[in-house]
């Protein structure tokens, strides 16, 4: 084995000095650094789940290296390899662009192929991002990286402010139902951190977010090269009195406004056991979508319509007094009721209505077009049905912001169609329940997934 | 009514379990691959929430590639009798004794030949799903992989040719001959599995922990355990040390690293401060070329 190189840590960066990182972190772990769940000092801030929209342009590679080397994700022999893929490139600096490169054929043509996800953590909060490439696949992937985030950053280059990608990467973070948009200005080093530059672009980005009805961005000044207020807040943003980005996303709520939401718990699997002592157990298998359940709660079952109310909430055999949005547990009932894999278990009181109808926007994904396409497959939760396309009623065009009529629909379109069901669905609008309004087809033929689907507003049910 | 917010470890127990029991409902004869290794004793514990008071709706698979640690193959045949669940063992061996593998020499390491008994065992089998323990922060080709994976009826992975994967709405048709990997914890990093291994309180094979070793030093600073086979290179000599294992594997090529941590506690702080990656430290075939685990992938490995 070759002896090992000394990893260039520092090339492409102009931070802290290594060593002042060490012992910041070593002073932020402690010497009883003890993860939360283990019962130490350190609150566990849950798990928090964002996507990155621009190109390299606009230094998105750089933010995402500057993060996770700020908060030391990015280990010694991993930096070793890094440095040896930038010289065997001819290049004379650490590319960091080239740590969210991950296939070979990627790396041979300098392009990013498809959604990777990165991890880190601050030692209370872990992240996990995915890093969307900025090509011409661009709405196919940033659709698929942004259906499990809860937040966007959308990178502006302040030398040239708001641009056509702007608007199409802050709508379809809005479409996608993201509560929480980040609007960051980077590059400030390259406008001598003029806050006037900033004001500007946050103005502009302003009026077309309201225009959509976007109602809260946030917006950073940073420079990501630099290092300003990405981590650390920097001496040259004097005039900027927000958080830097790391502690917005350390602050940014989680899960909350998910639990106030109406249950929904689409069902996976019928546990029955079959024992001599479990003869007559029956459990409903699957993981709360939206919402909260605890024993006594009334529930109706949808499509059939059909109304009992929990008994018992289990997990692994022990008894839980409720289960909140996120967590995968087996649910029992007061009485026998008819319930196989696909169907829906909601709150009694709020129950979505059953359709075989439904209007919808599409965001389409296959790389047929929709008239080329087999037979298509519905899939909403755990329910799957037949479905048809029925009328294409407008494509969202991203340049302008606006409806357009269209003919057929190809890779990449937005579109808003009607869909007619073989059997019902009971589904949400989206807008009001990210996880009850959505759906994917799949095509029957070739078994792709061809589209994503977001129910409209109650108003076309 | 307060709001109670899940740790990130919940979060991802519940997203395991979900894309298990979406196996156990979309696929008809899936398996679950077990090793034995740390990874995949937390998949069993997830399935154990997953199913239980029911069985695991799939067989536990290991493909024994007859280098492993005793304690390991102990471990792993104890843990499946615990469970009660069905333990289907296809060796290496007999893939070399059928002619299916080639061997250049004896003490090859074994790694890579994997794929062609994991192959031969899916179509032995009919199995429609495999699921296995691979994290996506392990490597890089794996943080371009999907939960739900596809492989075509050679076992190959296409990573340009994926499907799109939305929500939690996961996609496992497949024709005939096709399969699908699934790779409930995705999501986790060595920490997480730590994290959890302390939560649940999980046991595990001995090598895991802080122990006495004969090992070679290399150049670099990799530690190469002495064992049948993997004796002392010509010209190097032998020392004890205090070792564990971060990864599990084929003896070839499975390193330990210098280490005091002997409770799941040290290894969790050991693992929150270290400088340097899992695989880099521990995996001697990943540092072939930057493109390994890539090309493995493509050929039907795990």
């Amino acid at each position: 084995m070759e002896k090992q190189i000394t990893p260039q840590r520092h090339q492409g960066h102009e931070g802290a000095p290594r060593k002042e990182q060490e012992k910041d972190k070593e002073a932020f772990l402690g010497d009883s650094f003890v993860p939360s769940s283990l019962g130490g000092g350190i609150p566990d801030n849950g798990l928090l789940r964002f996507i990155t929209c621009g190109s390299v342009d606009d230094g998105k590679s750089t933010l995402i290296g500057r993060l996770l080397y700020d908060s030391k994700a990015i280990l010694a022999d991993a930096m070793d390899a890094l440095a040896k893929s930038s010289r065997k490139r001819g290049l004379e600096e650490v590319d960091l662009s080239l740590l969210t490169d991950g296939l070979s054929a990627e790396r041979e043509q300098g392009i990013t192929i498809d959604v990777a996800y990165r991890y880190f953590s601050t030692g209370t909060r872990k992240y996990i991002l995915a890093d969307a490439p900025g090509h011409e696949q661009y709405t196919r992937n940033m659709v698929t990286g942004a259906s499990t985030a809860d937040l966007a950053i959308v990178l502006i280059d302040a030398r040239k402010g708001v641009l056509p990608q702007t608007r199409r990467h802050t709508t379809l973070a809005h479409l996608m139902g993201l509560r929480h948009i980040v609007v960051a200005v980077n590059k400030m080093d390259l406008v001598d951190y003029n806050q006037a530059v900033f004001s500007t672009i946050q103005a502009q980005v302003g009026a077309f977010a309201s225009k959509l009805g976007i109602p809260q961005l946030h917006f950073i000044p940073l420079s990501a090269l630099k290092g300003d207020m990405v981590v650390d807040r920097g001496e040259r943003l004097d005039w900027y009195q927000g958080p830097t980005l790391m502690e917005l996303l350390e602050s940014i709520e989680l899960d909350s406004s998910e639990q106030d939401q109406p249950f929904r718990f689409p069902v996976q699997l019928v546990c029955r056991p079959r024992t001599e002592e479990l003869i007559d157990y029956r459990g409903y298998q699957g993981r709360v979508e939206s919402g909260r359940i605890k024993p006594g709660d009334a529930i109706t079952v949808q499509p059939s319509g059909a109304r009992s109310r929990v008994r018992r909430i289990e997990l692994y055999g022990k008894e839980l007094p409720e289960a909140v949005a996120g967590q995968s547990v087996t649910l029992l009932l007061e009485d026998e009721v008819d319930i196989s894999r696909g169907d829906l278990i909601a709150s009694a009181e709020h129950a979505p209505v059953p359709t075989r109808s439904l209007t919808a926007t599409l965001a389409w994904l296959g790389e047929k077009p929709l008239s080329s396409t087999g037979r298509l497959v519905l899939r909403h939760g755990t329910r799957e049905v037949r479905a048809k396309v029925g009328e294409i009623e407008s494509r969202l065009d991203l340049e302008a912001l606006e409806p357009v009529p269209v003919e057929d629909v190809a890779m990449n379109d937005i579109v808003t169609v009607t869909l007619k069901l073989q059997g019902p669905i009971a589904p949400d609008a989206h807008t009001v329940l990210r996880s009850g309004g959505s759906f994917i087809l799949i095509d029957e033929a070739t078994h792709n997934t061809v589209a994503a689907g977001l129910v409209l507003g109650p108003e076309y049910l | 009514m307060t709001n109670r917010l899940l740790t990130h470890l919940e979060r991802l127990e519940g997203e395991a379990i979900h894309i298990l029991r979406e196996v156990a409902g979309q696929c008809a004869n899936p398996a679950l691959l077990f090793s034995g290794g740390k990874d995949s004793v937390v998949l069993l514990r997830l399935a154990e929430k997953a199913f239980r008071p029911g069985r695991f709706p799939f067989p536990l698979v290991h493909i024994d590639t007859g280098h492993n640690y005793a304690e390991v193959i102990d471990f792993r045949d104890r843990r499946a009798a615990e469970l009660g669940e069905k333990l289907i063992v296809r060796t290496l061996d007999e893939s070399i004794a059928k002619g299916r593998i080639v061997l250049r020499s004896a003490t090859e390491s074994r790694n890579r030949h994997q794929s062609v008994t994991l192959l031969d065992t899916v179509e032995e089998f009919e199995f429609d799903a495999l699921i296995g323990g691979a994290r996506r922060d392990e490597e890089k080709a794996r943080a371009k992989e999907r939960v739900f994976s596809f492989r075509d009826e050679f076992g190959q992975w296409d990573p340009k040719n994926q499907r799109p994967e939305l929500w939690n709405l996961y996609n496992a048709r497949i024709h005939k001959g096709e399969h699908m990997r699934a790779f409930p914890i995705s999501n986790w990093t060595e920490l997480d599995v730590w994290q959890y291994i302390a939560e649940e309180g999980l046991e595990l094979p001995e090598i895991y922990f802080a122990h006495e070793r004969e090992v070679v030093e290399l150049p670099g600073g990799a530690l190469l355990p002495v064992t049948d086979l993997t004796p002392i290179p010509a010209g190097k000599s032998s020392v004890r040390r205090s070792v564990r294992f971060r990864t599990v594997g084929d003896i070839s090529c499975t390193a330990p690293v210098l280490s005091e941590a002997r409770t799941v506690e040290d290894i969790i702080k050991e693992t929150a401060t270290t400088e340097i990656t899992e695989r880099g430290a521990t995996r001697l075939d990943d540092q072939t070329s930057e493109a390994s685990m890539e090309q493995r992938k493509k050929e039907g490995y795990f």
